[in-house]
């Protein structure tokens, strides 16, 4: 059963009851609210999502208004797991986004089973491109409009990398969160792409989020094993231009950007360093999507193509050995 | 209170009752273990009664994610401790380490799994103001607004929070374990000549056992929040069972308890452990510790059982809230007398949030580098 099986008066009553639990890749999340509003857009952007049914929740999440004056004047929502409210109350109409963001927080800051890297990660033909990015780097611009061109959506802002298995990257398809004018490009480049609520005025601009595809959702928790590391920035006007970048550098940045490595130690770094075993690195500058996106394809293919060479070659090899 | 609520101490007293518990109540007991602050401590428990293999698939990410936190904490407070007690030779006196890094250095089983929120030492009294300008050197800043500064400096057991300005770790310099201004006045000279030498630190000391469990259980009797409640019940409950092994334990923590004035909460803290945890505290202990009379201990049961129990939505009645008021202006009556607590509450009530209100208004307002930068580009 999924989501969007609910009526949104259905989903409604369960959210403002006992709840609703539901898988978003490796975690069950059980979320309760007394918002009129919410059903509608979690039924909107999490409509593909499977509903859980077992009694275990990863993170039990509750949106609610505050008590208060503010209950009328400029009413609010607040964000609250398990009775701890990590953030400030937020205006109401910024609902949706806070719950995206408190769901981040949940995540990154209690799932050390991962290493977290704050980088969107997509898949074709199995292989993961990671892109790591500061907040205006384009990252999630690009991110939509490589999913919207049919490649498979891992993450959008919490990479989670295998403790486990090396190099893996496991899919924690969420919806793609979109900032300020980038919100009209993709809106323009993919208009088949389901569109969330927009929240203006927030702490990062306007928000609206992008829907991650169905068939990302369905292959939510399945891993791809990590093969590019690329750190993309936006550059209004220029051409395509992907130059190759070292290693030691891209693993600093990348440790840089995790969540968690401080508090995995060796562990992390073990992960962090098969990562950087598998990536070629490069940085990249673009403008159009239109143009950057089969670059991106060619590279990856190309790149599919060498590791094979490199399998091929390696299991020969033990061949002769053998 | 319903057995819900009590569930956390059930499952912590007992670890046996986790095999074949149903995930419904897993999902119940991670929760309310992850807001007291236990859910590396239930990892510990886990580990050392080999019940690894009894925790759902489901349930073990997040007690593995808590053991890492919990391991990390620990090397953190060990760094720390270095660093500071590294710094503080110069004075050429004891450093006590207290609390929870106490444990860790002293390797208590207390220690196991722990979360720390801050570092605590103790100092002699006269050697309190070379120790923060040593600190202070070292990057180690008092924080706290001008009020709160000078009322630490003035009544409290210890200095106003420092913090290292890099890595934000909080430290407690303290110079007694109770206010000044308390009503019960423990000696700490008398702790200073207790304390117990660290192997590898020529100046750290710790408490000894006593007065290790007595100090443990003032600062919890005597808390204002009890954020930390259910946390700091079971660092009780493990250092008792852990001096415990020695016999002659026992006396001399009731005649020690006698000595430093501090049977009432000695006696709050052996009903506690006993009553929530199943500690194992004999009769002739429990006997001699100083029981209020049976209609104030009653009363004390209910208060203290709201305010120990996991701070979650899930262990709250409709009393909870009452109890804890109840506890935050006891807590307050025994710190310090109507005189002084009188204007302290007022300031906390109305001028507090007046100046903080004023301080944030003021950082919204000062000129950011970018600000400064575009300013002067348009000039």
């Amino acid at each position: 059963m999924i989501v969007a099986d609910y009526s949104e008066q259905a989903l409604q009553d369960l959210i403002a009851g006992s709840g609703l639990r539901f898988e978003v890749g490796p975690f069950t999340v059980c979320l309760q609210s007394s918002l009129d509003k919410l059903a509608a857009d979690i039924r909107l952007m999490y409509g593909a999502y499977s509903v859980s049914t077992q009694p275990f929740a990863d993170f039990h999440v509750r949106l609610d208004q505050p008590f208060g004056l503010r209950r009328w004047f400029r009413p609010q929502t607040n964000f609250t797991q398990d009775g701890r409210t990590p953030f400030k109350p937020l205006p109401l109409d910024q609902s949706f986004a806070m719950f995206e963001w408190g769901l981040n927080w949940c995540v990154s800051s209690q799932s050390h089973q991962y290493l977290i890297v704050h980088a969107a990660v997509v898949e074709r033909g199995g292989l993961a491109l990671i892109m790591p990015a500061p907040p205006g780097s384009g990252k999630s611009t690009l991110c939509a409009g490589l999913v919207a061109r049919g490649w498979r959506l891992l993450t959008d802002e919490l990479a989670l990398i295998s403790l486990e298995l090396p190099g893996e990257v496991i899919a924690l398809p969420r919806p793609v969160s979109l900032k300020n004018e980038s919100i009209e490009v993709i809106r323009k480049f993919a208009p088949q792409q389901v569109m969330g609520p927009i929240a203006h005025d927030t702490a990062k601009g306007t928000v609206a989020h992008m829907a991650a595809p169905r068939e990302s959702v369905q292959r939510g928790g399945e891993t791809a094993a990590s093969r590019l590391l690329i750190f993309p920035k936006y550059t209004p006007g220029s051409s395509t231009q992907i130059t190759p970048r070292q290693k030691a550098a891209s693993f600093m940045e990348l440790a840089d950007q995790s969540f968690n490595f401080n508090i995995l130690g060796e562990l992390g770094f073990q992960a962090l360093r098969q990562v950087l075993d598998n990536c070629d690195c490069y940085d990249l500058s673009y403008s159009d999507l239109d143009d950057v996106i089969p670059e991106l394809e060619q590279l990856i293919d190309k790149s599919g193509e060498s590791a094979e060479l490199v399998g091929a070659l390696v299991n020969s090899t033990a061949a002769v050995d053998g | 209170m319903d057995k819900q609520a009590l569930l956390l101490f059930s499952l912590l007293a007992n670890p046996r009752q986790m095999v074949g518990l149903d995930l419904q109540t897993w999902d119940v007991f991670i929760r309310q273990a992850r807001n007291a602050d236990l859910l590396g401590r239930v990892y510990e428990l886990v580990a050392e009664h080999q019940l690894f293999d009894d925790v759902p698939l489901p349930v073990r990410p997040h007690l593995l994610s808590a053991r890492r936190v919990a391991r990390r904490h620990s090397a953190m407070v060990r760094f720390e401790l270095g660093n500071l007690l590294g710094i503080l030779t110069k004075l050429e006196t004891p450093i006590v380490v207290l609390k929870g890094a106490a444990y860790v250095l002293a390797g208590l089983p207390a220690a196991a799994g722990r979360v720390f929120s801050d570092i605590d030492l103790m100092v002699a009294k006269d050697r309190l103001d070379e120790a923060e300008k040593l600190l202070k050197v070292q990057a180690w800043i008092a924080s706290a607004n001008s009020y709160d500064d000078k009322y630490y400096r003035k009544w409290m057991h210890e200095l106003p929070p420092l913090q290292h300005l890099k890595r934000h770790t909080l430290l407690d310099l303290h110079h007694a374990i109770l206010p000044q201004t308390a009503r019960l006045k423990p000696n700490s000279a008398e702790l200073f000549t207790a304390a117990v030498p660290v192997d590898g630190y020529p100046n750290a000391f710790v408490l000894c056992p006593e007065d290790m469990v007595l100090h443990s259980a003032t600062h919890l009797f005597q808390d204002d929040e009890f954020k930390h409640g259910a946390r700091d019940l079971v660092d009780l409950d493990s250092l008792l069972r852990h001096f415990a092994k020695d016999e002659a334990f026992w006396p001399r923590l009731v005649q020690r308890g006698e000595v430093m004035g501090l049977s009432r909460p000695l006696y709050y803290a052996l009903r506690f452990c006993q009553r929530l945890l199943a500690t194992p505290v004999p009769e002739s202990a429990m006997a001699q510790a100083a029981r209020p009379a049976r209609p104030l201990a009653f009363c004390m049961d209910k208060l203290f059982e709201r305010a120990l129990v996991a701070d979650h939505p899930l262990c709250v009645d409709r009393f909870t809230g009452l109890a804890k008021w109840l506890l935050y202006i006891r807590s307050h009556y025994l710190r310090m007398p109507f005189h002084l607590l009188l204007p302290h509450l007022f300031h906390k009530a109305f001028i507090s949030p007046i100046n903080a209100r004023r301080e944030e208004k003021k950082a919204e307002n000062r000129p950011t580098i970018e600000g400064l930068i575009a300013e002067n580009k348009a000039k």
